[in-house]
């Protein structure tokens, strides 16, 4: 199945990964060979196989309804970006992260 | 002293012939002196080394010994470690200090072992290289124009270099074992969730695995005994009783102490594709194992073509998934300058994150998206399970599998970096045993020339049944009794 220029920008948008016209043709040669190279799979017929998501068939284990967790947002914090746009903040106020305005 | 076996060292320890601030010193010099130019480690905090250090001699002194007490372990950049730096080889978390550890930084801090640092490593442990670490390349000690394989490029460089006792390292499609095989060491990825993925910042996260990087079986085996265990943080950590992968390692004195032992050997292992020197190797190390009793059984692996293709379905669509986490908003590289939240994601992610990174995010994003789930994704797991399958067939004749690890030898720095699909066959011989979830390892098995004449270490890969590390480990133990090559260090190092 042949890529197109605007399938790569539909899915780096899809990804959130800003691309330029130029990086847009170099990762189109790149993904058509990485492609080309994943549909050697379609020779394969899998009627009737059972998809296998993990190594273990194992059920998710059950826990008590308990708090197991020690709160360590004032550490998490610490990590917290700057806040850019000329800011040299970080970009946590109050206990909170600060993101551009979302809501008008 | 660089190059004593783990149980060599904690016996010199616990004799008091030496202190772990010594070995420790011994080893940070010899960082010194040499990281600058092979770049085995992204970050060094000799207070914190050195604290780890004294405080082991004080546990020694008290009597309180386990077998690792003291020992300088070199941790993959990959294991968070409270207070350290912790990159993943990525600018995105270049500033990321862990603010907790990652359950095998307990485990050996429990141990008494002592961080010697953090090791390089291809970008979220994408790539074979070493190549895509946003903190450089790693140069092979055996030959320094030569990458030493990837992911855990570092790891394997600073055990080949023999700038740590031993260190660990993750294997998600082959990033233990094909460096092992490309630096000349041993290196074990256990079976699937034998060791918790708990603060190992996650690739694909059905197929990611940690294990041990070190000189010797023995090695190996002591550093599973602290790394592998239950943790129920990892919802993925299976509950098996603790075992001590030791425990088949000293009882077999017999001329073939391996008699008995059905070798399975899979034809496309051995087909085109591998380099003719590398084969030589393997196929003298064969003979070696003949020699110590081992049945030789012809077996075939007919889907192993079809691994590389399916993991580059699941492991970008898993990564894909994992690393939307990287968002500018909580921790990493968020953008200096962009104008709304959607330019702050789009700028952040774009800045932050490398060629190969991007590419198999888009990969992935791709073959989920709607329309093409059911011709990529489900095919792909349909045919892990083929894969998978194909070994309880082998099983069934054989006790272990034997072959390559990696199709050459380390191939030069620069050669394959702008050919992904190149780059990506390889890792051939490993990714079929993490789509199965089975463990694998690989081991010195001699040297093999170069087309430009260069003698490089080729490792010999032994895969084992689900759980079955303790007998792959004696396996090899039984061959490094016999064999000198896991004892060989590179030249104008010593």
């Amino acid at each position: 199945m042949a890529l197109s220029i605007e399938d790569i920008k539909k899915v780096a948008h899809l990804a959130r990964i800003e691309v330029s016209e130029s990086d847009a043709v170099a990762t189109l040669t790149k993904l058509t060979g990485i492609l080309s190279l994943i549909e050697q799979m379609q020779a394969v017929d899998t009627t009737g196989i059972e998809p296998m998501s993990h190594s273990q068939d194992l059920s998710q284990r059950l826990r008590d309804d308990i708090v197991t967790k020690t709160n360590l947002r004032d550490e998490f914090q610490k990590n917290a970006p700057l806040l850019g746009n000329g800011s040299t903040e970080q970009a946590v106020a109050g206990g909170l992260y600060l993101v551009p305005k979302v809501i008008e | 002293m660089i190059n004593s076996s783990l149980k060599q060292l904690g016996e010199m320890l616990q004799a008091k012939k030496i202190s772990s601030v010594e070995l420790t010193q011994t080893f940070l010099d010899r960082i010194q002196q040499y990281n600058p130019n092979i770049n085995a480690y992204i970050a060094l905090d000799e207070g914190k080394t050195l604290a780890q250090a004294k405080a082991a001699d004080a546990r020694i002194a008290a009597g309180n010994v386990a077998p690792l007490t003291g020992i300088p372990i070199a941790q993959k950049d990959i294991f968070c470690a409270k207070g350290w730096q912790t990159t993943c080889g990525s600018k995105m978390l270049a500033n990321f200090i862990a603010p907790y550890d990652a359950h095998i930084i307990t485990q050996f801090d429990a141990a008494g072992a002592v961080n010697l640092g953090k090791t390089n490593m291809d970008e979220f442990a994408m790539g074979s290289s070493n190549e895509t670490s946003y903190f450089g390349g790693v140069k092979n000690p055996w030959s320094f124009d030569r990458v030493p394989g990837g992911s855990s490029g570092g790891s394997a460089a600073a055990v080949a270099a023999r700038l740590c006792a031993a260190a660990t390292g993750t294997d998600t499609g082959g990033s233990i074992r094909q460096p092992a095989s490309l630096c000349g060491f041993t290196g074990l990825k256990p079976t699937y969730g034998a060791v918790s993925r708990f603060g190992m910042i996650a690739f694909a996260s059905s197929l990611d695995q940690a294990g041990p990087m070190a000189k010797s079986a023995e090695d190996c085996a002591l550093m599973m005994n602290v790394m592998a265990g239950f943790d129920e943080r990892d919802s993925t950590s299976l509950n098996r009783e603790k075992e001590d992968y030791t425990r088949d390692l000293y009882n077999s004195n017999q001329a073939k102490p391996l008699q008995g032992l059905k070798v399975g050997l899979p034809k496309e292992y051995f087909s085109e594709g591998l380099d003719a020197n590398v084969g030589n190797v393997i196929e003298a190390a064969i003979a070696e194992y003949k020699n110590l009793g081992a049945e030789i059984v012809d077996i075939s692996l007919p889907n192993t073509g079809l691994s590389i293709p399916v993991y580059y379905v699941l492991a970008p669509a898993e990564a894909s998934s994992n690393l939307s986490r990287y968002d500018g908003v909580r921790y990493g590289h968020r953008a200096a300058e962009y104008t709304d939240l959607m330019d702050m994601y789009n700028k952040s992610r774009a800045e932050g994150f490398g060629a190969e990174v991007k590419r198999r995010i888009l990969i992935g994003t791709y073959v989920l998206s709607a329309g093409y789930y059911d011709a990529y994704y489900l095919k792909a797991q349909q045919i892990r399970r083929l894969i998978a399958q194909d070994f309880v067939e082998a099983f069934k004749k054989c006790d272990v599998i034997m072959g390559p690890a990696a199709p050459s030898t380390a191939f030069k720095a620069g050669e394959k970096v702008d050919d992904p699909v190149a780059m990506y066959l390889q890792d051939i011989y490993t990714i079929s045993t993490n789509l199965a979830g089975l463990p694998g390892m690989s081991i010195p098995a001699g040297f093999a020339q170069s087309d430009d004449g260069v003698s490089l270490p080729v490792g010999l890969q032994i895969i084992g049944n689900y759980f079955d590390e303790a007998r792959m480990l004696n396996v090899a133990h039984q061959y490094q009794q016999v064999t000198d090559w896991h004892t060989r260090m590179p030249a104008g190092l010593e």
